[in-house]
């Protein structure tokens, strides 16, 4: 008979603090009673499953879903999805969304005086294959000023959405690139109080990827919580 | 060697253009079904309109779906967004009772996992449904302090109708569980 384990807690500093005040917005919502430990049953060890039909081709070319070519520097991002044994987590989907080259979102409450690009919705969808790889083509996002204090401008970054073997698995984060003099300043990057968890989120300039004359390339891989290899390993028994 | 898994950032404002298409309030409709409303609210009682809410749960047999359906997209599985009065609401089948261990069963639940631009991590929780007899046996239920317990249970509007809030802070904050 297997004993019954509580959900793994995450290693100190590796994930965001609930409440991080200098992100003025996690104040006042961020609980604060103790989180309970909860028992890993069937419930947590299974997840939704999607299938290829979800994404559709060109789902994950952002550069290509308009008439015209979008404004800004063109850039493919890659990499793989791994689980926590690093074996490669398949069928992963991943969701993408971003600010345009100007740093605007063309969503109805972005009110950022920067032109919204006819050419560019800014998002896609991808989904990994058998060896966790993943890639899509975008462009590069713009910086983009907030109101979290006075002059706050997030740095540039892709928001990535993935669901991995379980429920658990379940993550939500942004990805920034390398040299960015605005990270140290972003409250939402430097929620992750531990250096080496924060820096994987900044991706690597991949030259080896660039397209010469065409793309430059950044490398991004993620590690999701749990272990793939056995997904609902008690559905089967 | 055991990796670390990569940190969560929050969803932000703007998941809508990214994460709305997959939004659907109402699961397809087998068996027993059930309408759930609710509002998402912060510490001062202040509507959360930027909140997501995806919700995972076993079919009315209490098996949890491993297969998509046609379009690929996931059984079992809804995402919700609240609006601008930061509610929601969704349609749903009533789910079956899950194992919990070899011995006891859970009674029917939904988890839930809640995104919104303020919360660095998401948070995640369970909705239990009301009047079920099996949730004085649910061993997770039984685990948390009879005074926080009811804020996992829906309200009973009507026989097909629950309310259900999810409060992020507060006197009667839900209970959220650690990861």
């Amino acid at each position: 008979m297997s004993e019954i384990t509580m959900v793994e807690q995450a290693l100190e500093g590796t994930q965001p603090e609930f409440c991080h005040p200098p992100y003025v917005s996690s104040i006042a919502r961020s609980p604060r009673s103790p989180l309970l430990l909860l028992p890993r049953t069937l419930s947590e060890r299974t997840g939704p499953v999607f299938g290829h039909g979800l994404v559709g081709p060109g789902d994950n070319d952002l550069t290509a879903q308009h008439q015209g070519q979008p404004i800004g520097e063109r850039i493919v991002v890659h990499g793989r999805v791994l689980d926590e044994d690093g074996r490669p987590v398949r069928g992963a989907l991943i969701e993408v969304w971003q600010a345009n080259a100007a740093g605007r979102y063309r969503h109805r409450i972005d009110q950022h005086q920067a032109p919204l690009d006819p050419n560019f919705t800014g998002t896609g969808r991808v989904m990994t294959g058998d060896d966790g790889y993943y890639w899509f083509r975008s462009i590069k996002p713009g910086a983009y000023p907030w109101s979290n204090h006075p002059n706050a401008w997030r740095p540039a970054h892709i928001h990535f959405s993935l669901f991995g073997a379980g429920i658990l698995s379940r993550l939500v984060t942004q990805m920034y690139f390398p040299g960015d003099p605005l990270q140290p300043l972003d409250p939402i990057f430097n929620s992750i109080a531990d250096e080496r968890a924060r820096q994987r989120l900044v991706s690597r300039f991949d030259i080896e990827k660039t397209i010469p004359e065409f793309e430059l390339a950044f490398n991004f891989d993620i590690v999701l919580r749990g272990s793939s290899d056995t997904p609902f390993e008690d559905q089967r028994r | 060697m055991k990796q670390i898994p990569t940190a969560s950032q929050t969803v932000g404002p703007f998941f809508g253009i990214g994460l709305g298409y997959l939004c659907n309030p109402s699961a397809s409709a087998q068996g027993d079904t059930v309408n759930v409303h609710g509002c998402v609210l912060d510490a001062n009682r202040r509507p959360v309109s930027d909140a997501i809410l995806e919700l995972w749960q076993a079919d009315p047999d209490g098996h949890y779906p491993v297969n998509p359906n046609a379009s690929g997209r996931a059984a079992g599985f809804l995402r919700l967004a609240t609006d601008d009065t930061g509610c929601f609401r969704f349609t749903t089948c009533r789910p079956g009772h899950v194992p919990f261990d070899e011995t006891r069963m859970q009674a029917p639940h939904i988890v839930v996992l809640v995104f919104a631009r303020g919360l660095l991590r998401h948070l995640i929780t369970r909705m239990y449904f009301p009047g079920e007899s099996a949730n004085t046996s649910d061993p997770v239920l039984q685990s948390i302090a009879e005074s926080r317990r009811g804020t996992l249970i829906a309200h009973r509007e009507s026989a097909d109708t629950l309310e259900w809030n999810v409060v992020l802070q507060g006197a009667d904050e839900t209970v959220f569980f650690a990861w």
